[in-house]
């Protein structure tokens, strides 16, 4: 197998893009997709500053590495989840990648400045422990770009990503979903904008990407999102990638292109008017934001250990 | 060749020589869910694995939404 750019020796084979590649010409060419996907969805422009949302994960750490690779001012922010030990590792890795290329990187932890922690929130809420967790972060991070003037937030959100959100959005039609699965969200009414330039690059990817550059992340799955829809729709993906090559890039982008525009009304129709959180003062639909009323809902509650933690995962 | 595998972590013994594709296919693992490392070198399809490698077979796919 030899690189499509050089007929050196290819260390990997991607059949989306009928190409071969050897170390340098596929590191080149995530480069070149990030740059494509942050133009053509006009998501950043050269002077900006952006801060990356990072987990210690293969994504948010590759999509660090490259924005940093094209010259943009690009910092970190991490959150402590309070996942036992997965946490802990994950953070770790996100440390040392800062330290190592000499990054600035914030941390925060849920349990230490928020008084409760993902599995303590899932068991209160009785919800699904990804739901406190998205909830979380998302708050987290957009209060965090707005407080460090950032002029937007970058996460590591994939092609298969992606992918896997819009079929469970359509094998439910849940237009009003549908109407914003995009990959910038402008800044609008207290929330910064939100980009995702690895919508261009599948997981298999950006975790070879980590291997070639050397970044140490995490490999171990999240333990509470084991066995999730999210998993179960990339696995069905998968299987139809396996057969049809380019399958989740034509069905992802063929719907920017083609319907996404279609579905703006339904989720224009299903906003809330924002107002204010009275605690936080960030955008809220309620009195209270949701954020501010998981803080309020756990803080008596005695921490769950991973081990003790009930059933009743989605 | 002593192969690897995570989530859960468990090791096999697989007879060599033979193809990354034969050993994903013989383990039913589609290729698009993993990388196949050895001595921490990413190995494509058509590489031909020795008896005596030790191989990683390393999933992508990462549950958060």
């Amino acid at each position: 197998m030899k690189c499509r750019v050089c007929r050196g020796p290819a260390v990997i084979d991607l059949k989306a893009h009928n190409a071969n590649f050897c170390p340098e010409h596929f590191i080149a060419f995530c480069r070149d997709q990030v740059a494509k996907a942050i133009k053509r969805f006009d998501m950043l422009r050269p002077d900006e500053r952006v801060l990356v949302a990072v987990s210690g994960g293969k994504d948010s750490l590759a999509l660090w590495d490259l924005l940093v690779d094209l010259g943009y001012h690009a910092d970190g922010f991490v959150i402590g989840l309070g996942i036992g030990e997965y946490s802990d590792a994950s953070t770790a890795h996100a440390r040392a990648f800062a330290e190592q290329r000499g990054l600035h990187l914030t941390e925060t932890s849920l349990r230490d400045d928020h008084g409760f922690d993902v599995p303590t929130a899932a068991e209160v809420t009785r919800r699904a422990p990804c739901s406190a967790c998205g909830l979380s972060k998302r708050h987290l991070f957009d209060r965090a770009a707005l407080e460090g003037g950032y002029d937007a937030v970058a996460t590591g959100h994939n092609l298969d990503d992606e992918a896997a959100v819009l079929f469970g959005n359509t094998l439910r039609w849940n237009t009003d979903y549908l109407g914003r699965q995009r990959p910038v969200l402008p800044a609008r009414d207290g929330f910064p904008r939100k980009i995702k330039p690895l919508v261009r690059l599948g997981e298999r990817e950006m975790a070879a990407y980590c291997v070639l550059r050397g970044i140490e992340y995490i490999v171990e799955e999240c333990p509470m999102a084991a066995g999730n829809k999210h998993l179960r729709y990339k696995e069905a993906l998968n299987a139809i990638e396996a057969e049809s090559p380019g399958a989740k890039h034509a069905f992802y982008h063929e719907f920017l292109s083609k319907a996404a525009d279609r579905f703006e009304a339904d989720t224009a129709a299903a906003s809330g008017e924002l107002g204010t959180c009275e605690r936080c003062g960030s955008p809220s639909t309620n009195e209270v934001c949701a954020f501010c009323q998981l803080v309020e809902r756990t803080a008596d509650a005695v921490p769950v250990s991973l081990g003790a933690r009930r059933g009743g995962r989605r | 060749m002593k192969v690897l595998l995570r989530n859960p972590r468990r090791e096999l013994e697989v007879d060599g020589p033979l193809r990354v594709d034969t050993l994903l296919g013989r383990l039913d693992i589609n290729r698009e869910s993993v990388l196949v490392i050895r001595s921490g070198e990413l190995v494509p399809g058509d590489a031909e694995l020795a008896d005596s490698d030790v191989v990683e077979i390393r999933p992508v796919i990462s549950g958060g939404a």
